[in-house]
């Protein structure tokens, strides 16, 4: 494969996986961050920039386990689900008593959401998408950086909309978590549109 | 044996896992739009809840509080690794369409919940009927959903023709949109009934 091939792939790559199979919308991973923290805009915002930094670093570093451990010693059917989890949660440990010491603002806008990360679905399910499809390391990074940036555009649309929301007037039946719910439908229809972008 | 049915009987109704305490909806919306996929779901989500919840349950006087989580997901992840293997040697078709919600039942909050609300505190033989009390709650649920989506949205009913060739199906119905209309409206009936409920005391 050229040169100028790989880069319009990994173009692909970066569309599907942010817009066109949206990772909350189109794939439902996610939802209760998703649900849970967009009631309010700065919360939603924090929560993004950590899932874009955790998403991308583990990605990283599963390829790496992945390519380098479980494929070459066979064990890759056995051990994958263990090791990934085990490792992006001692990362994600790590990361946080860094984070605490060196940079306590950094910590105050972005480490609250860390612990609430380690049993996020959306980091496990891109590092099950790469080994999936088979990425190279380039691929893997270019789809962790759509998938999170994917979930940072619907969180920010959803906070958005919920704080409009607030001052209207709500059915008395969808009070609540439930309109969230109707809106993330509607948003979905519109993200629909999408499909069959790329061939 | 009655103390037994009664904890069977809170996982499917009063303390019901989806409908209830409003958890583990990710792999809920995403299977089901057809019956098949949400049969499989729920079997691999039994077989992965039940012995977990046995297992912690027979060590939690083993394990140090600090690091109890920990241990909890390497429980979690042995058994999913399994029911991974079982689903992809016997069900291969259906598996090859959910196999990511199927590979993520190890972040499921329900198992991790449970593992710590109940197994943990509760002997073998409680946990062992906790466990499959949930399993049906979560997938009485799940099937009822996809029954519904798999009716409108194609006439069939687990692949079966249910509905006269005549019926247009409502192709959204099996969409993602449409699961998410599905749980607003679900969650919505449910917070109504919860009102209504509390007004009357």
């Amino acid at each position: 494969m050229s040169f100028s091939h790989y880069l319009v792939d990994l173009a692909k790559i970066f569309v599907s996986s942010s817009i066109i199979n949206n990772i909350i919308l189109i794939q439902f991973l996610g939802l209760c961050s998703y649900i849970g923290l967009t009631d309010n805009m700065s919360s939603s915002i924090g929560m993004s920039f950590a899932v874009i930094f955790v998403t991308v670093s583990s990605s990283i570093l599963t390829w790496v386990i992945d390519h380098w451990i479980l494929i070459p010693s066979h064990l890759q059917p056995v051990l994958q689900i263990t090791s990934f989890i085990l490792v992006i949660g001692s990362f994600v440990g790590l990361v946080q008593i860094y984070l605490k010491k060196a940079s306590p603002n950094l910590y105050k806008a972005m480490g609250i959401y860390l612990p609430l990360i380690a049993t996020n679905c959306i980091i496990l399910g891109v590092t099950f998408i790469n080994s999936m499809n088979n990425y190279d390391f380039i691929q893997s990074i270019v789809e962790a950086i759509g998938i999170s940036l994917g979930y940072t555009l619907a969180m920010i649309m959803l906070a958005g909309i919920r704080e409009r929301l607030r001052n209207s007037d709500v059915p008395q039946f969808f009070k609540g978590k439930a309109i969230a719910f109707m809106v993330s439908g509607i948003l979905a229809l519109a993200f629909l549109g999408f499909q069959g972008m790329i061939k | 044996m009655k103390k037994y049915l009664k904890i069977i009987w809170d996982g499917i109704s009063p303390a019901n896992p989806v409908l209830i305490i409003a958890i583990g909806l990710c792999s809920v919306i995403a299977v089901s739009n057809s019956v098949k996929s949400a049969l499989l779901m729920t079997f691999s989500f039994g077989l992965v809840l039940i012995p977990s919840e046995i297992i912690i349950s027979t060590i939690r006087k083993l394990i140090p509080d600090e690091i109890r989580v920990p241990m909890f997901v390497v429980v979690i992840a042995a058994f999913t690794t399994m029911s991974v293997l079982l689903s992809r040697a016997y069900f291969t078709t259906i598996y090859d369409v959910i196999k990511l919600y199927i590979l993520l039942i190890v972040v499921n909050c329900i198992i991790i919940g449970r593992a710590e609300a109940f197994a943990y505190v509760h002997p073998v033989v409680e946990s062992l009927f906790d466990g499959i009390g949930m399993t049906i709650g979560y997938g009485w649920v799940l099937t009822a959903i996809a029954v519904v989506r798999e009716l409108l949205g194609k006439g069939t009913l687990a692949g079966i023709q249910v509905l006269p060739q005549s019926f247009q199906p409502a192709l959204i119905m099996i969409l993602p949109p449409a699961g998410f209309l599905m749980i607003g409206i679900l969650v919505g009936a449910l917070e109504t009934y919860l009102r209504k409920k509390g007004d009357k005391k």
